[in-house]
């Protein structure tokens, strides 16, 4: 259970074309996030999949099921929303039982699915408060509850942990995985943040006004981008792009190469750049250097690596890990 | 209000604004005390002496007392009845993307612009008249009897008057507080498998509640004291059939040159206003502290 493909899916807001055209397979029990800027339509994906918004054209497929027309409870799909979206006036119990209310379920199984999964969240205690008198984490994991306890073939995750601190966010991140590993149900995840992405997904979806730029594995995009976008939206800091005679004498318009595949000396090197802003983040030091016939580029080094505003280093490029993009920025395959 | 000296300006600025209106509740209140314990009748102006409570038993004693008390309540409960049931039915429409928006909300709100005396003359004349008004053209149209409104049933007549005056503004609260309903939460509870009847019952309701607790507030101190509809449609009759407290109190100190006795009605018309509060407070209240 929890299988869904998008053939040919459209969207247009009147003369807009939000999702010119998408074709995707998830697999079952995938954990799948989309990962875009503001303005991708990733958002927009996630809310055609759970049929919040209607298609302008092609089909969803769930389960080998055509929902295109299905009502959003018939497609057997649970979502968090950003906002949480729990019901203010309800207690934690109601609000967590009130998809099974809605199914018309007994009381009595209500109340033992609403009780395992508050045991499976860390809820047991909080069951009687109000959501607004829970914490941001909490309300999260209410939320979470809500979707657990419909069973259903896939969650959806609307950019869920955005409003929360970097710390709790963190931990977060660490609970839905947990969750995914423990439930083995398909999940499809939306964010921006592309660490959320990397750390999360089996299977990445980058998406571009509307098109899907790439599908793979962190790893896979993370080595292997096949276009300019791609390379420039996954890895943090991002790669740097070159372009001009040092592109052209490797065979290519634009070359990248990342931030960690930069080896940096004080002594000598290939290029030689004046750092502008040091970065030290304990084991590791970013420095953002003005270099020579290039310009503006990021490099990693160690935290032991000191350098300072004003200091001159010197850049030698791992060429193994060259990234090399065409005219039109599509990779080139070695 | 931080400081110490924040908080002496603030009380600084605010006594003249509370003097006034303190004086402007204190003054009549006691003159209306005052009056209600003398024998003061506007016939022998000259002839002014201490009442006792004659004039409350007076006026307890008048034949119209306990009606009167009755319709008041039948007129406050009537007209927020179909205020907040019809407000909300409205505010759920108009709350609809539709073409012309704008212009149809204005109209919605309109009838509140018009002043009481003349809506309920154009009520009077022109819809409810047996004989030429528009109801009575809609039961000729049918072949049925027209209905003569302000003799057959005088108090619902007064009733459906104040209640399209109120409408607009129940209509205007309760649609900002459905526009202020999270749309994520709308979506939740689809995902969730409400149909539109339960996210009716489970969501808006719940999040109107407090709306309709200031519609009700509101409305039960002005509906109290409607006075106007009655006087230029039924004048409180016939019989005391559509007399309220107000108006039976208008009667006895206007009609009658009465003023102990009006200021007696006066005075209990305060009681019942405040065991009203009390009960509506009780009632309502609590959906206020959030």
């Amino acid at each position: 259970m929890g299988s869904i493909t998008l053939k040919n899916v459209q969207k247009h807001f009147g003369e807009a074309k939000v999702i010119p055209s998408v074709d995707l397979e998830i697999k079952e029990g995938e954990f799948v996030v989309f990962v875009g800027p503001s303005g991708s339509g990733k958002s927009t994906l996630l809310r055609l999949i759970a049929g919040l918004e209607d298609l302008t054209g092609g089909t969803i497929t769930i389960d080998g099921k055509d929902v295109t027309e299905a009502a959003p409870a018939a497609r057997g799909l649970a979502m968090v929303f950003q906002s949480y979206a729990l019901y203010p006036h309800m207690s934690v119990r109601k609000n967590i039982a009130f998809p099974l209310k809605m199914a018309k379920m007994e009381q009595s199984a209500i109340d033992k699915k609403v009780e395992a999964a508050a045991k499976v969240l860390n809820l047991t205690d909080y069951l009687e408060r109000r959501p607004s008198q829970l914490s941001g984490g909490q309300r999260q994991r209410v939320a979470i509850g809500r979707a657990i306890v419909r069973e259903p073939s896939a969650f959806l995750f609307d950019e869920p942990l955005s409003n929360l601190d970097a710390a709790l966010r963190g931990t977060m991140r660490l609970e839905i995985s947990d969750l995914h590993n423990q439930l083995k149900t398909t999940m499809i995840y939306v964010t921006h943040d592309q660490i959320e992405a990397m750390t999360m997904a089996d299977k990445i979806v980058v998406l571009n006004r509307g098109n899907i730029e790439q599908v793979g594995s962190p790893m896979e995009l993370y080595l292997t981008p096949r276009n300019l976008f791609v390379a420039g939206f996954i890895g943090s800091p991002r790669m740097n792009l070159i372009t001009g005679d040092y592109a052209r004498s490797k065979g290519a318009v634009t070359a990248g190469i990342r931030p960690e595949h930069l080896t940096l000396s004080k002594e000598s090197g290939t290029w030689k750049g004046k750092v502008t802003v040091a970065e030290h983040l304990g084991a590791d030091t970013f420095l953002h250097l003005d270099v020579e016939g290039i310009g503006q580029m990021t490099a990693r080094a160690s935290g032991e690596f000191g350098a300072h505003h004003g200091d001159t280093v010197y850049l030698t490029p791992d060429e193994t890990k060259l990234h090399r993009f065409d005219d039109k920025g599509l990779a080139i395959k070695a | 209000m931080a400081t110490q000296n924040t908080r002496t300006l603030a009380r600084l600025m605010m006594a003249p604004s509370v003097v006034v209106l303190l004086i402007w509740m204190a003054v009549p209140l006691a003159m209306t005390l005052y009056y209600s314990f003398q024998n003061y009748n506007l016939l022998t102006p000259m002839n002014v002496s201490f009442a006792g409570f004659f004039n409350y038993q007076y006026f307890y004693t008048d034949p119209a007392f306990f009606q009167s008390i009755w319709n008041t309540l039948l007129l406050v409960l009537g007209v927020l009845a179909i205020t907040v049931i019809g407000g909300t039915a409205i505010a759920l429409l108009i709350d609809q993307p539709i073409f012309g928006q704008g212009i149809v909300r204005i109209l919605v709100i309109s009838p509140f612009f018009v002043m009481p005396p003349v809506a309920a003359l154009i009520w009077k004349n022109m819809i409810m008249h047996p004989g030429y008004g528009v109801f009575a053209d809609i039961a000729k149209f049918f072949g049925l009897q027209p209905i003569d409104w302000f003799a057959q049933y005088p108090l619902f007549s007064v009733i459906i008057i104040v209640a399209w005056q109120w409408l607009p503004f129940a209509t205007l609260i309760l649609l900002t507080a459905l526009q202020s309903l999270d749309s994520e939460q709308k979506e939740a509870a689809e995902m969730d498998g409400a149909n539109f009847f339960n996210r009716f019952i489970y969501l808006t309701i719940p999040h109107l509640s407090r709306a309709v607790t200031v519609v009700i507030l509101i409305q039960t101190i002005f509906l109290l004291g409607i006075y106007a509809e009655i006087l230029v449609t039924t004048n409180g009759g016939p019989g005391y059939a559509s007399t309220n407290l107000t108006f039976l109190i208008y009667r006895t100190a206007r009609l009658g040159y009465d003023v102990g006795g009006g200021a007696a009605g006066g005075i209990i018309a305060v009681v019942l206003a405040n065991i009203v509060a009390i009960f509506l407070m009780r009632a309502v209240g609590k959906n206020l502290d959030k």
